[in-house]
């Protein structure tokens, strides 16, 4: 596996980077002084700023990546017209496959000294810590190692908060006093604010700059949020709160607000690859847990596949997530195989997990191999479920249990993609008719739909006894709720798939459970259109 | 004897009447565990497998008695109003199940059971389970399959990921080698009681006779429990494997402050420091039994 693809697995450091501008804002939002400017997304715009700001300016591209002056990525010009010339280069440079579209324009500040301010995360204190020092501009791996008595560090009481007089102490101890501590102690104390404000993981103002006419000013910032906070803040208006070094993709982004609106258990999907054709080895993986998944990975690449998107659902996700996660996966239309593998000794009960599947794969009629490692909980009923009621679909469908190690489980769909030969005519799955006695309810996040005209002529009424939470009954020897519509929708109904699946393997396939998945279809329709085109 | 949770432990379920409390509460007690009170506000006078419910921590504390351990499984954003709850309670030990809490509310959980001498075990955790005694959160997930998967020994096991902390449990068991406690001690880079934490207590649990630990990159976990061998601080065999060898270094700029510490946190890193002060730092995954079954055979 390429190994450029690993820095999305590591979970632990979760957070949502903002761009320069954005930071700067904060900062100046909270009495730091920084440079004046504005962004541009255009030539014309860069034109109509310095046209406000005079000249010289410096140009920096917004991206998330360290070294941007070594990339070319920062610009100085004297003249409007080296500006115009130099922010055309600028706009459309790629950085990390990425396009630079937004360039934040400054007046050049005279700088007479440069220092570097920062707050980060210790993880041995469980704290955070400032840290000072008196030199600036590389980073600050690079200047401590060089001037290691330059640099001060103290830890924050997350409760009092920083001091002033705290500030003025580290300050000190880089070698610094009068009037300059001051003011530099009082940068210290007002990112303090911005960190805590904001639930920032980490923040710098890296260099932190005294000009020759005396401002102390942020020239640059970095700040990253703690992404499980950012729902605390929707004034950041952060579109997507994941560690990425490149923009989301738009199935990304599709992923992100199912994960966002269901609390139950965890999901997590991320695009590694796109662009690939059929049979160039891409498969859909599907993982359970950091630590299980990072393993089926490497067994899966053992076996010469490349993974095309990294899925995690754990935490006892609900049927219906793990389903939404499947109908992801499977939206990345040309892998070749769907992997599902986690740590292979699951706590949560896998047959929930197995249902999810196995509606994502009728629902796709599926067409492409499928090994699903399901070791854990109730594992014999989840393998059973997910086998049974995928024998009629035109793709091989196998599970495996915790003594099938995931390297086993790895050859399985080896073999199987080699041996597989797609059917020339696949059908799409029927569309399914209007129920003629609609019976319906809402549930957390879809709603379940009963055709009480199947019903009446159903001999088993499979879907009472299915139900996990036992929240049906018979009236009029029709199912309907046993509870207040309300309880139901709070979550009483687990949405555990259990009374469609069975419905329609033993009953008379009355009930469906529409669980909708925002801007999958138009994904889907978008990218057929720009495929046949 | 075991470490932080057995039979004789009093346990509250905070956010007892939701989704994953009330399915946990069963398995715990099914198990093993003295489930004594469960609260949920607004809820008070109702009862869930006959284990009555509070309205708040203290009332369940007048009305049970002294509560050794809190066991919380409310929505993440709520966790940290829970956890200082139970610690302002005077309860010693919490569990804290969810996945997402933010890292804030975390350091705020630390500081206030710095102060009152209170632990936690998590965020993020599947819990822990000392075998045929009791289990805490959800390892294990119903109580037959943790009777069947994790056998009772004199094996510890301390593990960064909930599933592989199973998994080697399982793999150790299956494999005739018996268990003292299994921790999971959470996947955030901030947890209560980190590896070297339950090293420490595993050292002194006269039961624990060897250590199994899954480690992964980042955090500077594992590196403080070489620290320990070293100074003496834990003696006892640590069978470790690390997760992550592949993987690349994450942000450098979220890991400031580590990197400061002197590059740890890197897969390289963690396995030459372990191996330095002499623990058994195993390549693949399928070898944990086999080297753990060896050992235990070189100290008997």
């Amino acid at each position: 596996m390429d190994k450029e693809s690993y820095p999305y697995l590591d979970k632990r450091g979760k957070v949502a980077r903002l761009y320069e501008y954005q930071g700067k804002s904060l900062l100046q939002k909270h009495g730091i002084t920084i440079p004046s400017g504005k962004v541009a997304e255009s030539v014309a715009e860069v034109r109509q700023i310095i046209a406000q700001l005079g000249v010289p300016v410096v140009m920096k591209i917004q991206v998330w990546a360290t070294g941007r002056a070594e990339l070319g990525g920062i610009q100085f010009a004297d003249s409007l017209q080296e500006a115009a010339q130099k922010a055309e280069r600028l706009f459309g440079m790629q950085v990390k496959n990425f396009v630079v579209n937004k360039l934040l324009v400054e007046e050049k500040l005279a700088i007479e000294n440069e220092f570097y301010a920062g707050i980060t995360i210790d993880d041995t204190l469980g704290q955070p810590v400032v840290l000072f020092s008196s030199v600036g501009g590389t980073g600050i791996e690079d200047i401590a190692r060089r001037y290691p008595d330059k640099v001060a560090k103290w830890p924050i009481d997350v409760l009092e908060g920083l001091r002033d007089y705290q500030a003025r102490n580290l300050v000190r101890r880089t070698g610094i006093g009068g009037k300059l501590q001051m003011r530099l102690a009082d940068v210290l104390v007002k990112l303090w604010e911005v960190v805590r404000t904001y639930e920032a993981r980490a923040a710098e103002i890296n260099p932190l700059v005294v000009t020759k006419d005396g401002k102390v000013c942020a020239a640059d910032c970095r700040i990253t949020i703690d992404d499980y906070a950012v729902f605390r803040h929707p004034e950041l208006d952060i579109e997507i709160a994941r560690e990425f070094d490149r923009p989301p993709t738009k199935l990304d982004k599709i992923a992100y607000n199912v994960e966002k609106n269901d609390y139950r258990g965890t999901f997590y999907f991320i695009q590694l690859e796109d662009g690939f054709k059929k049979g160039e080895g891409y498969i859909g993986f599907h993982g359970a847990g950091g630590g299980g998944s990072m393993m089926s990975m490497d067994a899966v690449t053992r076996q010469g596949f490349k993974i095309a998107n990294f899925t995690d659902t754990s935490g006892n996700p609900p049927a219906s997530k793990v389903y939404r996660a499947a109908r992801i996966i499977l939206a990345q239309r040309n892998i070749d195989a769907y992997f599902g593998s986690g740590s292979g000794v699951a706590s949560q009960e896998q047959f929930h997990s197995a249902r999810g599947l196995v509606k994502a794969f009728r629902e796709e009629n599926l067409s492409i191999p499928a090994v699903i490692r399901l070791g854990g909980n109730q594992e014999d009923l989840a393998v059973e479920i997910l086998t049974q009621y995928t024998r009629d679909l035109p793709a091989p469908v196998e599970g495996y249990k915790k003594d099938d190690s995931a390297d086993f489980c790895a050859q399985r769909l080896r073999q199987l993609v080699d041996e597989y030969r797609p059917s020339e005519s696949l059908k799409p799955s029927p569309q399914r008719p209007a129920p003629k006695q609609p019976y319906s309810f809402k549930t957390l996040t879809g709603t379940v739909i009963f055709d009480h005209a199947r019903c009446v002529a159903c001999e088993s009424k499979i879907c009472i006894q299915a139900c996990s939470p036992k929240i049906l009954k018979l009236e009029d020897d029709k199912p309907i709720l046993a509870i207040s519509e309300d309880d139901a929708q709070k979550g009483k109904c687990t949405e555990c798939l259990a009374c469609e699946l069975e419905c329609e393997f033993h009953g008379n396939k009355g009930v469906y459970v529409d669980l909708p998945i925002p801007g999958l279809k138009e994904y889907l329709q978008e990218r057929e259109t720009s495929q046949t085109r | 004897m075991a470490i932080l949770i057995d039979e004789a432990k009093r346990v509250l379920v905070q956010g007892i009447t939701g989704r994953e409390g009330r399915v946990r509460t069963r398995l715990m007690m099914d198990y093993g565990t003295r489930v004594v009170a469960g609260v949920t506000p607004g809820r008070g006078g109702e009862e869930v497998f006959g284990v009555p419910i509070f309205d708040s921590v203290e009332e369940a504390w007048e009305k049970v008695g002294e509560i050794d351990v809190s066991v919380i499984f409310v929505p993440a954003p709520m966790v940290k109003n829970a956890a200082l709850e139970a610690i302002d309670t005077g309860i010693k030990l919490l569990v804290l199940i969810p996945d997402r809490v933010p890292i804030y509310d975390v350091m705020e959980i630390m500081r206030k059971a710095k102060e009152k001498g209170a632990r936690f075990v998590g965020p993020n955790t599947l819990g822990l389970l000392s075998p045929g005694k009791a289990v805490l959160g959800m390892m294990g997930g119903r109580a037959e399959s943790a009777r069947q998967w994790f056998k009772a020994g004199n094996v510890g096991v301390s593990s960064r990921s909930g599933g592989m902390t199973s998994s080697l449990a399982y793999y150790l068991s299956k494999n005739g080698i018996g268990l003292s406690t299994i921790v999971h001690v959470g996947g955030d880079a901030i947890v209560g009681l980190p590896h070297p934490e339950i090293m420490k207590m595993f050292e002194s649990d006269a039961e624990t006779k060897a250590v199994v630990m899954f480690g992964e990159i980042g955090t500077s976990q594992e590196e403080q429990v070489a620290d320990l061998i070293e100074r003496g601080k834990f003696t006892k065999p640590l069978i470790a494997y690390i997760g992550g060898k592949v993987a690349k270094e994450g942000t450098r700029f979220s890991h400031a402050g580590a990197i400061i510490e002197g590059g740890r946190g890197t897969y390289e890193g963690k396995v030459k420091r372990l191996q330095e002060v002499g623990a058994y730092v195993v390549d693949s995954f399928q070898d944990v039994p086999e080297v753990t079954a060896k050992i235990l055979h070189s100290i008997k």
